[in-house]
């Protein structure tokens, strides 16, 4: 008996080394992981901002506000203020759709949704001009009503809500798949209309994963650089978005330029990680805790 | 009357979930829709909440045709299994929402809001939690919280969907005696939709069996569990001993029981099943009294309390189960291995053949 006692007080001692690597080995598997981290995402970034100030504050201030970088930052600015609420309702809708109903197709429109994924940014722009330009289907028409799509700013907002419009359907769908129907039930029973239900009890559910869903959806459609390469045109001051005017400042060797409009870009992306960052952690926490927040 | 359900049908795909169902619920009626899962009561209960549309057939509410009738638009209260509360909200919240999404016509004001949830939150006993989230109640506590919502709308029908069946054993008796003076208190129509039948005998003032899709027998308690008119009801409805045998002219003969059946008087030579419950079977040491049958006794769990369960095996080693009493079980002192005469009370005989077998126990 008391051998038995002394083995199972003496097991827990002998079972927590196997759990653990060596220290060595934790400190080479962290240290690579870092040194990959630094050579190819720290350093990068830190590029963009030493070389955008290499030439002093001055320089950098004059490039950004450079007329033809500010009408590329408010264009950028104009696509994503279409494509996202664009991409916001069709997200809504589809998520409605898919999870909430089953009809014939269902798993067509699932995998249509993910076309813009699986194809090419280039071959996305590629559609439009084809689709709407001189030569295109659509383009004789359109010409001969002086309507502009491809090399004008509806065709860079067409290829913009292309390219980003699976991210708000992906994050909506699975959360309102998993929050299933039964709320939405227990609403119309006790008397609230269509619209009163979705406003008061499916959004509220899904607001984070939507907001979840808009920030990589605008990140996405002021980053997009290839589809929205082939249908701009790139007519300086009126179809350029902040990517390709960056590509063009460095065509022409005014590398500083280049990195001053680059630094925008980047920052864009910071605050969109940190915002992703609270969210996540906020989706994460219990909704229990958000009386406390609703309170504070 | 409260809620006539009348030749209601519904398939999903290939699956008929509830067949040519007719019944009726009198106002202020607490019925139990009980049977099997599969047997299409839930669907039956979302047919009259109106989230289910029947294929054909009509459901009436106070006398009027609800069958194309928006749930909204019904007036029912109804309570989900997994209570469905609204996540986001407070416990204050849910109850009060049936009243903020009214029309600004008939929307009670804020304060009147206020006080009628207050008072439904007394009524279910909830009444310091107003502020929590649904997430931080307990199951039973949630259960009530959905209830109290469902009550917020004055439903003139009440619609319970597998009221207790998340909830632990405790609770579930404690509710269900909450459930049932809360009845008396305010005598809501009401039908709930369960797969316990204790729990449907015990609450309902009326049973409605179903399997398969159609009601089996439809009565007060005591009807049902004294006078099953189906196998199916017969076994639904607890443990039950099983002879088979024949029927002629009003005579059964099952196995070495033999008994007169004045039902069955017309029937000529047809195979026949008779059913007793374990408690109306006699245990002695002698024949004396005749038209029962031999076994030897296998086991005696004494740990069930008040009834002492006999399990013993008959010259064909079929199972015959028998419940005594306590001091009964003192005064006869059985040993295991020893041979009884077990002689049935009552027994049921229905032919075989003529109705679907039911569930064997």
């Amino acid at each position: 008996m008391a051998g038995s006692v002394h083995r199972i007080a003496s097991a827990p001692a002998h079972g927590r080394r196997p759990l653990t690597e060596p220290r060595a080995l934790r400190w080479l598997l962290t240290g690579v992981a870092l040194a990959f981290l630094l050579f190819f995402l720290a350093l990068p970034l830190g590029v963009v901002f030493v070389e955008a100030f290499s030439k002093g504050f001055g320089p950098y201030l004059e490039a950004i506000a450079h007329p033809d970088a500010m009408a590329a930052l408010k264009l950028t600015f104009i696509a994503a203020a279409i494509a996202v609420p664009a991409n916001l309702v069709f997200g809504l809708a589809a998520g409605w759709a898919i999870a909430k109903f089953s009809f014939p197709g269902k798993n067509l429109l699932i995998t249509l949704i993910d076309l813009p994924f699986a194809v090419s940014p280039v071959i996305s722009g590629m559609v439009f001009v084809l689709l709407f330009g001189r030569q295109g289907w659509l383009g004789p028409w359109l010409f001969d009503h002086d309507y502009r799509i491809v090399f004008a700013v509806p065709g860079i907002v067409l290829a913009t809500i292309f390219v980003s419009f699976p991210f708000i359907a992906r994050e909506v769908i699975p959360v309102m798949e998993a929050s299933g129907t039964e709320e939405e039930e227990a609403a119309r029973v006790l008397g609230a209309s269509g619209w009163q239900t979705f406003f008061r009890v499916t959004l509220p559910n899904l607001k984070w994963g939507v907001l979840y869903g808009v920030i990589l959806c605008n990140a996405r459609a002021m980053g997009e650089f290839g589809a929205v390469s082939v249908v701009s045109g790139k007519i300086r001051g009126r179809t350029n978005t902040l990517p390709l005017h960056v590509e063009i400042l460095y065509n022409e060797y005014n590398f500083q330029a280049a990195f001053a409009v680059a630094s925008l870009l980047t920052l864009v992306a910071l605050v969109t990680l940190i915002i992703k960052t609270l969210v996540e952690r906020r989706m994460a926490r219990p909704a229990g805790n958000e009386r406390l927040a609703e309170a504070a | 009357m409260g809620i006539a359900v009348q030749h209601v049908t519904k398939t999903f795909g290939s699956f008929t979930s509830v067949n040519d169902v007719s019944f009726a619920v009198s106002s202020g009626e607490l019925v139990a829709l009980l049977g099997p899962s599969g047997s299409g009561k839930t669907t039956l209960l979302r047919v009259i909440a109106g989230l289910e549309r029947p294929d054909t057939g009509a459901v009436l509410l106070e006398d009027e045709d609800a069958t194309n009738r928006n749930p909204r638009d019904r007036g029912v209260g109804f309570v989900f299994q997994h209570y469905a509360l609204f996540r986001h909200m407070t416990v204050f919240e849910n109850i009060a929402f049936g009243l903020r999404v009214r029309p600004r016509a008939t929307r009670p004001s804020r304060d009147a809001i206020e006080a009628k949830v207050k008072s439904l939150l007394e009524l279910v006993q909830l009444d310091y939690l107003g502020s929590r989230y649904p997430r931080q109640l307990s199951g039973g506590q949630r259960q009530r919280v959905a209830l109290a919502r469902a009550l917020a709308v004055e439903p003139k029908v009440l619609l319970l969907d597998e009221p207790f069946g998340a909830l632990d054993a405790k609770v579930r008796q404690d509710l269900r005696r909450w459930l049932r003076r809360l009845h008396e208190e305010i005598h809501l129509t009401s039908v709930f939709v369960t797969h316990d039948q204790e729990e449907a005998l015990e609450l309902a003032d009326r049973v409605v069996i179903m399997n398969e899709g159609r009601i089996e027998q439809d009565g007060t308690p005591e009807d049902v569990f004294e006078h099953p008119r189906t196998p199916f009801v017969m076994n639904f409805l607890g443990s039950v001993n099983i002879f088979h045998g024949r029927v002629d002219a009003g005579r059964a003969t099952l196995g070495p029981i033999a008994l007169e059946v004045p039902e069955h008087r017309d029937v000529v030579a047809q195979p026949a099943t008779g059913y007793a419950r374990p408690f109306e079977l006699d245990v002695t040491r002698s024949d004396a009294t005749g038209g029962g049958l031999w076994a030897t006794l296998r086991e005696a769990n004494t740990t069930a309390g008040g009834i002492i369960k006999l399990e013993l095996t008959d010259d064909e080693a079929g199972l015959v189960q028998v419940d005594i009493a306590r001091d009964a079980y003192a005064r006869l002192a059985p040993a295991v291995g020893e041979r009884f005469y077990v002689r049935p009370r009552t027994v049921r005989v229905f032919l075989t053949g003529t109705e679907p077998a039911g569930i064997h126990q």
